[in-house]
């Protein structure tokens, strides 16, 4: 099959350009996401190839571009909206989460709304304030929402063609610190379906547990620790809601030890809920508590101080460090 | 200038019928015909017996809360008798008259304050959308219908009701915003009975009306009598022609009153006094219209029992209905979360089950 090197932002592209081509009733709206091409060019060309009424331009208004997309689920269509970036999408959290993820259920299963979400999130670009938050705990603990990440193009394509063909609402978190990263990518590959994690590097020691924009940093940090001579596993989620318990639990007992990478602010969090679920499922297997580097409690720091902030290579090897490979 | 006065309600709500029942001027309102008006009677009368009977239920303990609309029919029987069956209506928690009115049926309407978890009817089978608590939420899923429909290239009309505490909501401004730049089919029906629970309207708007409103939004606004039923029916099936041609949407107001306390939990003597509330009885929509066909010797005694009859058969079955309820199922708390239980659900919905059987349940 023929591979193409894309970056994440062409690949998301490609998925929207391939999804509204097949089927007709994706429509793709937001804000800025008509002949600009949103402000990650994520739907660059989109409106000149299918017309202003499959892709285009909201009012500003975050609650209502939600509210409005179930509506048109409801009636038939599959919508696709962006969130221009994590926070602005705080005042479309009722509709998310009292509508959006909650009108299957209020209707014994009569009503579906397939629709997709997407959400640039995460730091790492010299964002300004509220252009940089960690908010996938937000979706994930609201029950009746898929919530999906990806770490690199090849994924970010199959999960964006996924989460369109999905019955159930998904919200994907977009790293956008990886919009730019290329990597290689064959669209006609079968997909896997959403909910399964995925092991990025082999690795006998220890196993790195990491999602969306941290992945690059665990595979980076495996590749110095074998240069130092230990083996280290990488497993990339992929999805955070289905979890994948049984890829997951599989990794960390052939290993034995664990550390948990995310961006976002440890306190009630994903990485908090990865460690209690692996420790309770694992903990024959476990050598060394359940490490997490995770972002401080903090309000997202400014683009001086963010690497003082995000989960870096020293800070994942030293947490493998302190797995108790000696008794102390 | 003149753009933005076509956008403006009337200085005064339009009427067709006063208080006494008699016919008056209603600014060029048309006013429904005799056999309409006799098919508004009956859906009055059924609306009210509806109203009475869920109270009643609801002090036997057989509803767990019953919001009632009592004093507000005319609004509830117009907003479901402008629509065509291909429409869909918008309906809030305080609309369960309305939904009813449209043929949707009483128990299920019901199953959701009986303490059950959901909805309880197929909003695709009377194009009904389930009733919204969280306020002004569903004019919003209002537009997307419209919209999509536009799209689709049908040429249905979407009814979205609320109240006037949710036109303090942002989703009631982004919702009307939304419509007119989408130019979306969508009447916009506020019946603003004066109260959100105990908030009075002075303290919910500062707006000359409610109607006013739609003009920061390109919308044309109109007042109406929400106690007249004439008046209420011609305006909404107005509203619902001029959209269906094209026209984009429309913001009505109704001027009505809630009579009772906003559900049975609340006490009304808290903030409103009964001074206050009798002139209101006095404009009972139901008496009004009833004066009205009276006069004109429509009202035959045979068609006043066949109206009766039918309103009486369906309190009978709602006390039959409400009774009979089935006790939800937990297992099936599990099963709509999702298409398909993910393998935590899967492992929760299992361990539920092995609790229950445990206990003999």
């Amino acid at each position: 099959m023929a591979t193409e090197k894309l970056s994440m932002a062409q690949a998301l592209n490609r998925a929207l350009r391939d999804s509204l081509a097949e089927d007709p009733t994706v429509h793709v709206f937001g804000e800025d996401v008509g002949p600009l091409g949103g402000v990650f060019r994520i739907t660059d060309g989109l409106t000149a190839e299918f017309g202003e009424e499959r892709c285009f331009d909201t009012p500003l208004a975050e609650s209502g571009i939600v509210g409005m997309a179930v509506g048109m689920a409801m009636n038939g269509l599959r919508p696709v909206v962006e969130m221009q970036f994590d926070a602005f999408a705080y005042p479309a959290f009722e509709q998310i989460a009292s509508h959006v993820a909650k009108i299957r259920n209020r209707t014994r299963g009569r009503v579906e709304v397939p629709l997709v979400i997407r959400v640039p999130f995460a730091g790492g670009i010299g964002g300004v304030e509220h252009h940089c938050d960690s908010s996938e705990a937000y979706y994930a603990h609201t029950p009746g929402l898929k919530v999906v990440t990806p770490a690199t193009p090849e994924d970010a394509y199959f999960l964006l063609r996924e989460s369109i063909a999905s019955p159930d609402p998904v919200v994907l978190m977009e790293p956008k610190k990886l919009y730019w990263a290329k990597g290689e990518i064959d669209v006609e590959r079968p997909a896997a379906p959403l909910g399964r994690a995925v092991v990025r590097r082999e690795g006998a020691d220890a196993t790195l547990i990491a999602y969306g924009p941290t992945v690059p940093v665990a595979l980076e940090a495996a590749e110095a620790a074998a240069a130092e001579g230990r083996d280290l596993q990488v497993v990339d989620l992929r999805s955070l809601v289905p979890f994948d318990d049984e890829t997951v639990c599989a990794a960390v007992r052939s290993t034995g030890r664990a550390v948990v990478i995310a961006e976002a602010s440890g306190f009630a969090s994903v990485s908090s809920e990865i460690v209690a679920r692996v420790t309770e499922r694992c903990f024959h297997s476990l050598a060394a508590p359940v490490r997490r580097v995770s972002g401080f409690d903090i309000p997202y720091p400014p683009p001086k101080l963010e690497r003082f902030h995000l989960p870096g290579v020293d800070r994942v090897l030293d947490a493998v460090d302190d797995l108790q490979w000696e008794d102390q | 200038m003149a753009e933005h006065q076509a956008l403006l309600p009337s200085e005064e709500p339009l009427r067709l019928l006063d208080e006494s029942g008699s016919r008056v001027d209603g600014s060029g309102l048309p006013m429904p015909d005799t056999r309409r008006l006799l098919e508004v009677y009956g859906s009055l009368v059924t609306a009210r017996r509806v109203n009475d009977q869920a109270g009643a239920l609801v002090r036997q303990g057989r509803l767990a809360v019953y919001p009632s609309s009592h004093g507000q029919e005319a609004c509830q029987v117009g907003a479901a008798l402008a629509l065509s069956d291909g429409d869909w209506l918008f309906p809030t928690y305080r609309d369960t008259a309305a939904v009813i009115a449209r043929g949707v049926d009483p128990i299920e309407v019901l199953t959701l304050l009986q303490g059950d978890w959901h909805a309880g009817y197929d909003p695709y089978e009377r194009k009904v959308a389930p009733q919204a608590t969280p306020l002004a939420t569903q004019l919003l899923h209002a537009v997307g219908v419209a919209h999509a429909a536009r799209l689709k290239g049908e040429d249905t009309v979407v009814m979205a009701l609320c109240g006037d505490g949710a036109t303090s909501e942002g989703d009631f401004h982004e919702a009307l915003n939304f419509a007119a730049v989408f130019r979306a089919p969508v009447v916009f029906f506020v019946q603003n009975n004066e109260y959100a629970i105990s908030v009075p309207l002075a303290r919910q708007s500062a707006a000359p009306s409610l109607a006013h409103k739609g003009v920061g939004y390109g919308v044309p606004g109109e007042r109406v009598d929400g106690n007249d039923p004439a008046a209420v029916l011609a305006v909404l099936e107005r509203a619902v022609a001029d959209a269906r041609a094209g026209g984009g949407p429309r913001l009505i107001e109704a001027h009505t009153y809630r009579i009772q306390a906003h559900t049975n939990a609340d006490d009304d003597t808290r903030y409103r006094s009964g001074d206050e509330v009798d002139p209101w009885v006095a404009r009972d929509p139901l008496t009004r219209l009833e004066k009205h066909l009276k006069r004109k010797r429509a009202l035959t005694k045979a068609r006043r029992t066949e109206i009766t009859e039918a309103a009486e058969a369906v309190a009978a079955y709602m006390r039959e209905g409400v009774v009979e309820g089935a006790e939800p199922e937990p297992a099936e708390l599990f099963a709509h979360v999702f298409s398909e239980p993910t393998p935590q659900l899967a492992e929760q919905a299992a361990f539920l089950a092995e609790e229950l059987s445990r206990e003999g349940l």
